[in-house]
């Protein structure tokens, strides 16, 4: 049974809007105007168990907007949707015992206990049998390493502390299916690997489904092998990584250093893309020459010192793909 | 000029936004007015004393009260003043070329004039329309009224700032803080008429500032208190401001002494 | 459900024992408050010294339903300051994580802080409520006393009940909220007072739509032995229930505003 079922959802979200000018403001007093916006416009998928989605788009894009969703919190206009076999906003309480959510700019714990009483009371909320939870919990303490945090109030934390706290709270229960929303915003380097290993391990070793909301590209180059773009409300890619270069480009750079610091670098099968001082960026097509054969060529002719291979950055072919969907959308949509 | 306009437009506006809250605020205050007239008519009904004031005074009084509540000094006055307190960043203040006392005060002082005007107006003239609020006494007595009502807000601003100023030392929302705008209204009127307090009470009551506040301007509006009479109590009036701000200023400085000391 | 009210009382428990850890505070809060909301009565009883009676009812008789009033309310405030600053919380887009959680939202604000200083007021209100039963000589048999304790119970379900209304509010505005005051607030000012005095479509209003009559008027009345006009005796008797049956009723009104929360988004 897949996790989750998702078929031509449809959100629409009326808002008030505002009139520019004093006269405007005044008439506002009176009458109000609403505009239609379509935050989901009949997306589709579906998640098998122990998959880990990458679920990636623009800001306003829908992400939230089908988090919540799934979460059982918003009801959608319209479309069907399933989530570990029940509809999420019939069966609000059935889903929201079975998941898992963290929203990675806001705390689930009280701000005044200890981490360790959150957790107590969280045990009680979700109604956790006594041993399974005792169990969960030193599991999720050791995986995290939350025993010098236990007895400090959550106020006192650092982001990065409060962090994997966050992610245990929304693991003791024990959830078949985990939300996570931004878990590496603002985190330091060394905390952002940490949560990204746990995240791994948690699919990898316990088979715990996840869909990851994140802006952050090296958490998706990552972590997940299938990721799901949307744009304006629609889903513009779903598959791997390579998949969504592949509709944009396939396109590959060979950055060179060159040796004394000037010179040209030219390549019949490769077209120079910049030139910072001594750096050169090439650009070129793999189905005609391969990187390797070009590297070949390139420092046979020319003195270099250093050199690598690159993949066009992911936000430069997400940035692509949004502007073809843009071009291509029929317009007077809102 | 044009900057000027485009300042006052932008705040008209966004008051207009807020509808909602003006509305439900003269709503409110008109509801509990009409409760409190009720209550007093049911009073004089009850018997055949002498009463220190008439009943159409006492209505009188009450609605100019609802009408002029946002007079009263409270914390939630300068509430960025506060937060700046709190989180240390009143320091940066310090750097203002301005006198900080004052540039303090224009602030409040411009932000209870705007609620005022906001609140006030529309319950004046709903209330003067419909319920029973009388024109003043005579014009004498509504040129008294103003001038008490201007000292009202200076006092209001002097004594506001009193009790955000001792914030750098007390959280002001804390403990025994929370009964001192509770006293205020008491002794301004605002809970019952002064002339309704024992005689004993009334002459500790004369001498405190906080009548000038309601009482004073109110019973010169309508003439309770003669426009000849006014001139010593506004006098005193004015002795308070001067006391009160000379006080504010005292405390602002050996505050900012104080934090300057423990370096923000 | 006993798990419910056994997961209640923990939430409770965790809001105590904060406020506990400074006592000093504790104690300055709750005797300041029970200052400040002695001082209506303050007014009361100088009205009372200038016009000697109010419509028949003497000062000990209104301190009888003053009493009924402030308990029932400080019970009410204490214990629903979840829906009290509801408002806040929806703003701050706090009520998703609420929703989140394989519990009623009712139970989750209901638990969310219990506000001991309002204990103050509860030690006011029963001073004065101590002092007029023993001026008004009144008999204590048991009827009599569950009357009181149902008034005071029944009082606190109505406002309890209207907290959570101001709080349904906040779905639709956060801006006209302030005039929810003129029934909790209002309503206690009001209820102070024998209803009699009040205009007719005012005593309407609270007995028919915000049954406060229910709570401490009728009550009031069959303590002192004496009929409410047009209502039978036995009836004031049983009208604290009314009281519930608002909240009731505010728990159904309660579900539609979530409701329209989850098909709004906010």
């Amino acid at each position: 049974m897949s996790h989750i079922i998702v078929e031509n959802l449809v959100k629409t979200f009326f808002v008030a809007e505002r009139r520019a000018g004093t006269w405007g403001a005044l008439r506002g007093l009176v009458q109000r105007r609403h505009r239609e916006v379509r935050a989901l416009d009949g997306i589709s998928f579906a998640i098998e168990p122990g998959e880990l989605v990458g679920y990636i788009g623009p800001n306003g894009a829908g992400k939230s907007t089908t988090i919540k969703v799934l979460a059982g919190i918003l009801v959608p206009t319209s479309g069907r949707c399933e989530v570990l076999g029940r509809v999420p906003w019939r069966a609000r309480i059935a889903t929201v015992r079975q998941i898992g959510v963290v929203f990675g700019q806001r705390t689930q714990l009280w701000w005044d206990l200890p981490v360790v009483e959150s957790f107590d009371l969280l045990r009680d909320i979700y109604r956790v049998a006594g041993l399974e939870y005792q169990r969960t919990r030193e599991e999720l303490i050791a995986l995290l390493d939350l025993s010098p945090l236990l007895d400090v109030p959550v106020r006192q934390l650092s982001l990065g502390q409060r962090m994997r706290c966050d992610l245990a709270a929304a693991l003791l229960h024990s959830p078949a299916l985990v939300y996570l929303d931004e878990p590496t915003i603002g985190l330091d380097a060394v905390s952002k690997l940490a949560v990204r290993d746990f995240i791994r391990r948690l699919n990898r070793d316990r088979g715990v489904t996840v869909i990851l909301t994140t802006h952050d590209m090296d958490d998706i180059e990552a972590l997940c092998e299938r990721v799901l773009l949307i744009g304006d409300g629609k889903i513009l890619s779903d598959g791997t990584l390579d998949d969504l270069r592949a509709r944009v480009t396939t396109e590959r750079r060979l950055i060179v250093d060159l040796a004394d610091g000037e010179g040209e670098v030219s390549d019949p099968q490769a077209v120079v893309v910049s030139r910072e001082g001594g750096r050169v960026t090439l650009r070129f097509d793999p189905s005609e020459v391969t990187a390797a054969e070009l590297i070949r060529r390139v420092t046979a002719n020319h003195a270099i010192r250093d050199l690598f291979v690159e993949n066009p950055p992911i936000e430069e072919v997400i940035a692509r793909i949004y502007r073809e969907e843009r071009a291509w959308a029929p317009t007077g949509q809102s | 000029m044009g900057p000027y306009w485009a300042i006052v437009s932008a705040r008209f506006r966004m008051n207009l936004q807020y509808r909602g809250a003006a509305f439900g605020g003269i709503v409110t205050q008109l509801f509990w007015g009409l409760i409190r007239v009720m209550i007093f008519t049911a009073f004089y009904a009850s018997t055949t004393r002498p009463q220190p004031m008439t009943l159409p005074e006492v209505i009188t009084y009450i609605w100019l009260g609802q009408a002029l509540l946002g007079i009263l000094p409270w914390f939630s006055d300068s509430p960025e003043v506060a937060a700046m307190i709190r989180s240390g960043t009143v320091a940066y203040e310090l750097l203002r070329p301005a006198d900080l006392y004052w540039f303090w005060f224009a602030r409040v002082a411009g932000a209870r004039a705007g609620r005022l005007i906001m609140r006030a107006v529309p319950q004046f003239v709903l209330a003067g329309l419909f319920l029973g609020l009388q024109a003043p006494h005579s014009p004498a007595c509504a040129a008294a009224w103003f001038i008490a009502m201007m000292l009202a807000i200076l006092l209001a601003c002097a004594i506001a700032m009193v009790s955000t100023i001792s914030t750098l030392w007390y959280i002001a929302g804390d403990g025994v803080w929370q009964l001192l705008p509770v006293l205020v209204m008491l002794c301004s009127g605002a809970v019952i008429p002064l002339p309704f307090f024992p005689d004993w009470a009334q002459r500790i009551l004369d001498v405190l500032p906080f009548r000038g506040l309601m009482d004073l301007p109110f019973r010169l509006y309508m003439g309770h208190i003669p426009p000849a009479q006014a001139l010593p109590q506004l006098g005193l009036g004015c002795l308070w401001i001067v006391a009160l701000v000379s006080f504010g200023r005292w405390l602002l400085s050996r505050g900012t002494g104080r934090l300057v000391v423990q370096g923000g | 459900m006993r798990d419910s009210v056994r997961l209640y009382f923990r939430y409770l428990g965790i809001s105590v024992r904060g406020q506990m850890q400074y006592r000093w505070n504790f104690i300055c809060s709750t005797l300041g408050h029970g200052l400040i909301t002695g001082i209506e009565f303050l007014g009361i009883w100088a009205l009372f010294a200038r016009f000697g009676s109010l419509r028949g009812w003497s000062l000990p008789e209104v301190a009888l339903l003053y009493g009924i009033i402030s308990l029932a309310f400080a019970l009410a405030d204490g214990f629903s300051r979840g829906f009290d600053m509801f408002s806040v919380t929806v703003k701050a887009g706090d009520f998703d994580r609420l929703l989140l959680r394989p519990r009623s939202t009712v139970l989750q604000l209901a638990g969310q802080e219990l506000v001991l200083k309002r204990v103050g007021r509860v030690l006011q209100a029963s001073c004065v409520l101590w002092w007029a039963t023993g001026a008004l000589h009144l008999p204590w048999t048991a009827a009599h006393l569950a009357l009181l304790v149902g008034a005071i119970l029944g009082g606190a379900c109505l406002f309890f009940g209207l907290f959570v209304i101001q709080a349904t509010i906040s779905f639709w505005t956060v801006e006209s909220l302030e005039m929810m005051n003129t029934v909790t607030y209002g309503g206690c000012e009001t209820a102070q007072f024998p209803l009699s005095i009040y205009r007719p479509w005012f005593r309407r209003l609270f007995t028919f739509v915000v049954p406060l009559a229910c709570i401490s008027y009728f009550p009031g009345l069959a303590l002192l032995g004496r009929a409410a006009p047009g209502l039978p005796l036995l009836l004031s008797w049983v009208s604290p229930l009314a009281g519930l049956l608002f909240l009731l009723v505010s728990f159904r009104v309660w579900q539609f505003g979530v409701r329209h929360y989850r098909s709004t988004g906010s």
